[in-house]
């Protein structure tokens, strides 16, 4: 049994499709598994069809339809949903991968930050290139409190730039951390019965009752996690868009 | 809500759907621009998730102040001195995420002395 509970989230190589300079660009598990997710989710959108009454797959298309828009329009109103397409794409991309990396063997692609990290950066590339599109300059009020001194306002103007810079940083490190340390949790007691098991023999496995429901409950609380960890990334990716639609409400 | 009369005028059914379509599409309004942007706490409600959340918050305020730092002492030369600055002015923006996120400080770009 492999008791490392790391070596699960090591990038393997898979082939090498060519070279961009001196990178290569390779195919790797972690991608072959995002090429699963969307062909999961685009089959799935495609076997959906259009009966009046829903079946199976119809319905769970239609409830994670109006799921998250039900999502979009709470939190960033109507007009927030000339951006449900892409909010749409990111929670069923990091549900559905999510998911995969429950089923044990699989890659959990969202346990690595570079990925995690390029999400949050699309999310806040669109906020502020749809902010400064559609508000202008009245986009940087955002940064401008009203209410507040003249003389502290430079220092304020600062505080508050950094902490917009430090959206994208939570947004990803929340959704990464969350995954990798449920990941790593569920492989260090899966490897004690293991370990109970073959020091300690008869009495070892009666033992190792005791971490195996622990990771039952875990199991169950990762799931939870999983889904959690995708619709709140969602849900803020809605509120920084928000942010960029209506600026200074 | 607006101040339409509760009972119906005797119409036919078609006449009162509309009424009624009318009246929950006013509504469904109404309650969207009552509350525009509910806070993502909803989102998690459990202790845990929520200290996770808020420690998120803070550290990425110290880790956007040092990467700011970082960047402004290489282009400028003027090393450590941004570091410094940033990091503690990274601090403050942390402690001002997360004083947003449990709701004691008004959103982005709102009235200070409400």
């Amino acid at each position: 049994m492999a008791a490392d509970p790391i070596a699960q989230f090591q990038i393997k190589k898979i082939m090498t499709l060519g070279h961009i300079g001196p990178y290569e660009i390779a195919l790797t598990n972690s991608a072959v598994f995002m090429i699963a997710a969307v062909i999961f989710i685009v089959g799935g959108i495609m076997l959906a069809g259009r009966n009046v009454i829903p079946g199976r797959v119809q319905s769970l298309a239609e409830i994670t339809y109006e799921f998250v828009a039900g999502t979009v329009r709470s939190t960033a109103g109507n007009e927030g949903m000339k951006f449900f397409p892409l909010v749409f794409s990111l929670f069923t991309f990091i549900l559905v991968l999510n998911m995969f990396g429950m089923i044990p063997g699989f890659f959990t692609v969202m346990s690595h930050i570079a990925i995690t990290g390029a999400l949050a950066a699309l999310v806040i590339l669109t906020v502020i290139i749809y902010g400064i599109y559609k508000n202008g300059f009245k986009f940087f009020k955002l940064f401008w409190p009203s209410g507040v001194p003249m003389f502290v306002m430079p220092l304020i103007v600062v505080i508050e730039i950094l902490s917009f810079l430090s959206r994208p940083l939570s947004l990803s490190v929340r959704l990464f951390a969350n995954m990798l340390a449920g990941h790593i949790t569920l492989k260090v007691f899966a490897s004690f019965i293991g370990l109970l098991a073959t020091s300690l023999g008869v009495a070892g496995w009666l033992v190792g009752i005791l971490p195996f429901s622990m990771l039952i409950a875990l199991t169950a609380l990762e799931f939870l996690v999983a889904f959690l960890q995708a619709y709140v990334f969602t849900i803020l990716t809605c509120l920084y868009l928000n942010d960029a639609i209506h600026p200074g409400h | 809500m607006t101040g339409d009369p509760r009972g119906n005028g005797g119409d036919d059914l078609s006449g009162r759907l509309r009424r009624l379509d009318e009246k929950l599409d006013a509504r469904e309004a109404e309650e969207m621009r009552k509350q525009p942007a509910p806070s993502a706490n909803a989102a998690d409600r459990s202790g845990f998730s929520g200290g996770l959340k808020l420690s998120g918050d803070f550290v990425g305020g110290v880790v956007a102040g040092f990467a700011v730092g970082w960047a402004f002492d290489k282009l400028t030369g003027w090393s450590p001195w941004g570091l410094i600055v940033f990091l503690l002015l990274g601090f403050a923006a942390g402690v001002l995420n997360v004083l947003r996120s449990i709701g004691a400080m008004p959103k982005y770009g709102e009235r200070r002395d409400k």
